[in-house]
């Protein structure tokens, strides 16, 4: 919300500086977002009096002006090309020297040979506003020569506050003058304003068949106002430094009031009211033109003002079209209504709309402020347009208007939970400033909150009142909290933070990419369409939740390698969505993502791109680093983003908990992705799940090496060799090592030879060349049931 | 030894001995001298055998005298090897000598994401003061991100809210405040955590991303007052930006807590930055999750990481943490 200093200064006006009272209002919990100067710089101009206005003799569009600058010396002339010029009115005056708030500085210049003596500016030009179309029009009043700020009110602040939603009862001049009255102890003018006298019979009749929905309405007729009549300067003033435009004074008047007062205000044209106001609920269907030239359909439910020709208003929101005031209108209808919050909650929004008044209503308007409110758009009106006023009516159902109960402050809860003792009499004295009725009880207060004080239902909110003026920088720290047994940590498994570590130490550049992504390309990465798709996405690029890490690497991957970044590894741990909307799963992953040189460029060692082999050894290592005995394999396994024949699945202990393998080409197309791209993406929980160490004493006798080297088909892998040969002398062979695959010359076609070195270890003691001798026949022979494999010479 | 020559004095042989071993340039030199003084047929070796020639009363002491040249040359020997096989080492390493500046070999290191790396340093600063760390589900249901949290339907909160909704009513958590519900559920009172992890707003501009990290935390037990929480907040940014910092505490409004304040810290000349907001455990919230507000009460709180990262690492657009620029991310190994 955003109010002149000037505007509540008139309500309460505490000795303090602007800054002082904007750091007062933001340690009230009414954060101040901005404080903006306006009117500076305009000194030297002053309200002058335009005389005559003659045509300029050699230009159309210009005049010549005399006036009276009220300086006691003769008229000057001012040349001026302002169309609104004419003689008798009262304008803004800058001469020669006055440097103008938009930097311009005046001198005297002749303008197609007239003199002029200064200039008749503008709004735009005085820093007043951001468009005129002329110069600004002064009231016939305004007393010449005073300077303008003076007579402005200038130079004023704009405070821009950032109100919370409880505190609906702060969205007005008044409401921030109490919080500041409340504070300061400075005086507040009385709210309680003059009944303007009623000197016609003229009314409109109200009814409130559903005091549920609407059980206060303040109504008042003003006929015969002045149609011509315009807003007061000072009325414009206000609502353009609140933020509003001026528009027509019956309008201007129920913007003013409920910025005033915070009650929203309705007028409507009387002339065009048939029969009998009646708030009612929507039975659905209704259909209502707007004021502002929308159309709705009523939903069932939503309050709907209503007259003997149906919808007139849109309640709390919007008025409607057919009963607008315009400029022709002579007799108005003032309507100040209470529509409960728990009514209005999420109204507007569910036709889109959001309004001044829909705001306040929803964050809660005193219900006891509608006749007052009414009363002073009357007096305004009367006051600016004339006419004669009607009887105030304020029709109510008492039983509907809420009464704010009694709350229990203890003095004992309000010092456990804040850390600090409050003395008795400083309670008293904030609950006093604050409006609160508040009675001693036996163990704390007892206190009545005003109508207003919608956020007032239960201790703890009196506790926060309480804090908040006592300050909350005067609550002092206290260390010390809850004293709790230590927790084991975690051994669950490998943590997000040791999993980034050995990442990084294996040259991985961490990244966080969005959890959603484009359905597409989540369904071509996964080869499964996401049933996890948003009702609101931020772009249909963003749209469903990623069924897997690589989406979004990828993207990344693709972005970098098109900013020259020729070597590219990234991962990322995060969560993958799974399942339907109604139970869906999360499933925590690393990803990585490798393209280009397996090295940074160096000398001394050849630049090769990396294989998969090398992001494999990462995938092995980050699996044994949940534990010596966990058993890691890598098998053949198809994947929808990965080439087959160089797709892999990933098995720990048996289980699946993975992929890895070289993107797919039709994928790489797909982001724009050049080079060859290795990826891999394992479940954490399963892949990394940590097993206690659990010691066997080291074998104290010597280790045999042999080596052997086989022929077999190429089709054989070498997983099938080593598990072979891992199950020909358990216990003897303790590791199995290939060194050498090779094909081609001398190897007949269709074969491989493969070198493999056996490690042979008793734990009980030494091996004698016959045993190695054994071993090694074993498992040549194992090697040749299983896979016809000869020893190679 | 020829004859009409003058035999040299003991002290003249050992003083011309060690002169030939102070000028030999190799071993093979050195060797050469220790051979022909010390050798079989060396000159004090022949001397020794000569002392039979002497009177036996002069035997001792002759032979003394030539122990001592023969002990006095093997010192020199020695001290000279020592120097020449030091000459010799020192000779062979300069061979071996690479140039010291060259780049090294193999692979380079990687790097953690920013925010990531002000997450950890979050984490470990309340992991060391005693703070349990919990996660919860990122797809969250109503009740848990907003009625538990005493923000029921058409609360004006939920408008500020800028929720991601998926068909049938579930929604992207909007803070991790919902985790506090369940981990009291789980996990019963006492209890100290914090609760890290991925939120969504439906907001994106300049200073705010659609997705973006929270570190909430809680305590609950019977005493736990706001001046606690204070104490606690002021603490934690201290240890977080290792200095001492002026904090301000400010009423604020959240549903979930009250009293409730927003936390600026002063940064620079006069300049108060919120970094983070923070309450005492609205009693509805504890009714919520089962806990008598009577007997218990708590504090929680709310860290944007992303802010706090920019602030530590001198981030000046949010944006940029999120698009994945190498060149960017780079800088925070």
């Amino acid at each position: 919300m955003k109010f002149p200093e000037s505007w509540l200064r008139e309500w309460v006006n505490p000795s303090m500086s602007t800054e002082e009272l904007a750091h007062q209002l933001t340690m009230l919990g009414h954060e101040v977002d901005a404080v903006d100067a306006e009117g500076a710089g305009l000194d030297g101009v002053v309200v002058a009096d335009v005389l005559e206005v003659a045509r300029h003799p050699d230009a159309d569009r210009l005049s010549v002006c005399r006036i009276d600058a009220g300086d006691g010396n003769e008229p000057i002339d001012v040349v001026c090309g302002a169309p609104n010029v004419v003689a008798g009115m009262k304008a803004a005056l800058a001469v020669p020297g006055v440097k103008l708030p938009n930097g311009v500085k005046l001198r005297k210049t002749k303008i197609r040979g007239v003199v002029s003596n200064g200039m008749l500016c503008s709004a735009v030009e005085l820093g007043l506003g951001e468009e005129s179309d002329g110069i600004l029009e002064l009231p016939t009043d305004a007393p010449v020569g005073e300077p303008l700020a003076k007579f402005l009110q200038l130079p004023d602040a704009i405070i821009d506050v950032n109100l919370t939603p409880n505190r609906g009862d702060c969205f007005s001049v008044l409401g921030m003058a109490r919080e500041v009255a409340a504070l300061t102890g400075a005086a507040l003018k009385p709210a309680g304003l003059a009944s303007p006298k009623e000197t016609s019979v003229e009314s409109v009749a109200v009814a409130l068949p559903e005091p549920d929905g609407c059980p206060v309405f303040a109504g008042q007729v003003v006929s015969g106002i002045d149609p011509q009549a315009r807003s007061p300067l000072w009325m414009v003033e206000r609502l353009r430094r609140s933020g509003l435009r001026a528009i027509h004074p019956v309008v201007d008047i129920t913007n003013y009031v409920m910025l005033e007062l915070g009650q929203p205000l309705h007028a409507y044209d009387k002339a065009l009211l048939r029969g009998t106001v009646r708030p009612v609920r929507a039975a659905g269907g209704e259909t209502l033109d707007l004021l502002d030239g929308k159309s709705i359909e009523a939903t069932a439910g939503t309050m709907l003002v209503t007259d003997d020709s149906g919808p007139i208003g849109l309640a709390g929101i919007m008025g409607g079209e057919s009963t607008a005031v315009s400029p022709t209108t002579t007799d108005v209808f003032f309507e100040a209504a209470w529509w409960p919050p728990e009514v209005m909650a999420g109204k507007a929004r569910s036709y889109g709309m959001h309004t001044d008044a829909s705001l306040r209503f929803e964050r809660g308007v005193d219900p006891t402020g509608q006749g007052r409110a009414v009363a002073r758009a009357t007096e305004l009106l009367l006051a600016i347009a004339g006419g004669t006023a009607g009887p105030l009516n304020v029709v109510q159902d008492e039983g509907y208007v809420p009464k704010r109960g009694a709350v229990e402050l203890r003095a004992a809860r309000l010092a456990r939970l804040l850390g600090v003792e409050i003395d008795a009499e400083r309670v008293d004295r904030i609950l006093a400033d604050l409006g609160l009725d508040a009675t001693r009880t036996a163990d704390g207060w007892s206190v009545v909150p005003p109508a207003y004080r919608f956020d007032i239902a239960i201790e703890v909110d009196l506790i926060e009142e309480v804090a908040r003026i006592h300050g909350y920088d005067s609550v002092p720290e206290a260390t010390g909290t809850a004293a709790l047994p230590l927790a084991a940590p975690s051994s669950a498994r490998v943590g997000d933070t040791a999993v980034a570590d050995l990442l990084i130490a294996r040259d991985y550049q961490e990244v966080i990419t969005y959890s959603f992504v484009d359905p597409g390309d989540d369904a071509a990465v996964s080869g499964a369409t996401s049933k996890l798709a948003l009702s609101n996405p931020i772009s249909t690029e963003m749209a469903v939740m990623r069924s897997s890490l690589w989406v979004g690497m990828l993207q990344a991957a693709s972005g970098n390698l098109s900013r020259q970044q020729d070597r590219v590894r990234l991962f990322e741990v995060g969560k993958t969505f799974h399942g339907t909307l109604s139970a869906p799963t999360e499933i925590v992953r690393v990803a990585g993502l490798v393209a280009g040189p397996a090295w940074p460029e160096q000398w001394g060692a050849p630049s090769r791109s990396a294989d998969f082999f090398d992001i494999k050894s990462d995938v092995v290592a980050l699996l044994e680093s949940a534990g010596a005995h966990v058993r890691v394999d890598v098998a053949e396994g198809a994947h929808p983003a990965l080439q087959p024949g160089q797709s892999a699945v990933v098995r720990r202990d048996g289980q699946d908990v993975g992929f890895i393998g070289k993107l797919h080409p039709q994928i790489a197309r797909r982001f724009d992705i050049k080079p060859s791209v290795y990826l891999f993406e394992i479940d954490l929980d399963r892949a990394l799940a940590t097993r206690t160490p659990a010691a066997e004493s080291v074998s104290r006798y010597p280790a045999i090496r042999r080596d052997i080297a086989v022929l077999v088909r190429e089709e054989v892998t070498a997983g099938d060799l080593v598990a072979a040969l891992e199950a020909a002398a358990p216990g003897l062979i303790r590791a199995v090592r290939i060194f050498d695959v090779y094909q081609g010359k001398g190897i007949e076609a269709g074969l491989k030879s493969v070198a493999i070195g056996l490690i042979l270890q008793e734990t009980s003691r030494t091996l004698t060349d016959e045993d190695a001798d054994a071993a090694q026949a074993a498992a040549v022979q194992k090697l040749h049931e299983e896979f016809a494999a000869v020893l190679r010479d | 030894m020829a004859t009409g020559q003058t035999v040299p004095s003991l002290e003249q042989l050992l003083a011309g001995a060690v002169s030939e071993v102070d000028a030999a340039g190799d071993l093979a030199a050195l060797d050469a001298v220790r051979v022909r003084y010390l050798g079989k047929k060396g000159e004090l070796t022949t001397r020794l055998k000569g002392l039979s020639a002497l009177p036996a009363e002069e035997r001792p002491a002759a032979g003394q005298a030539i122990n001592q040249a023969k002990q006095a040359l093997q010192d020199s020997l020695n001290r000279r090897r020592e120097v020449l096989d030091r000459a010799a080492l020192e000779a062979r390493l300069a061979g071996d000598a690479v140039d010291v500046t060259l780049p090294g070999r193999g692979p380079g290191i990687g790097g953690r994401h920013p925010v990531s790396r002000a997450m950890r340093r979050i984490e470990r600063i309340f992991r060391d003061a005693g703070f349990g760390v919990r996660s919860g589900p990122e797809i969250e249901d109503d009740f848990h991100n907003f009625t538990a949290l005493n923000i029921p339907d058409d609360h004006p909160a939920r408008a500020e809210h800028d929720t991601f909704y998926f068909p049938g009513g579930k929604l992207l958590r909007t803070h991790t405040s919902p985790v506090q519900i369940r981990s009291i559920v789980n996990e019963g009172v006492p209890i100290r955590i914090i609760a890290p992890g991925r939120v969504y707003r439906c907001d994106s501009d300049q200073t705010h991303t659609p997705m973006f990290h929270q570190v909430e935390g809680l305590v609950i037990d019977e005493n736990v007052s706001f001046a606690h929480l204070k104490a606690v907040l002021h603490e934690f940014v201290e240890a977080f930006f290792e200095r001492k910092a002026e904090l301000r505490f400010r009423p604020s409004y959240f549903p979930f807590t009250e009293p409730s304040a927003e936390v600026d810290i002063r940064w620079g000349e006069g300049r108060w930055l919120e970094i983070l907001g923070c309450g005492m455990v609205h009693p509805n919230v504890l009714r919520h999750a089962g806990v008598d507000p009577e007997k218990y009460t708590g504090y929680a709180f709310g860290i944007g990481i992303e802010r706090l990262a920019m602030l530590r690492y001198q981030v000046n657009d949010l944006r940029t943490f999120f698009e994945n620029d190498l060149r960017f991310l780079r800088q925070f190994r």
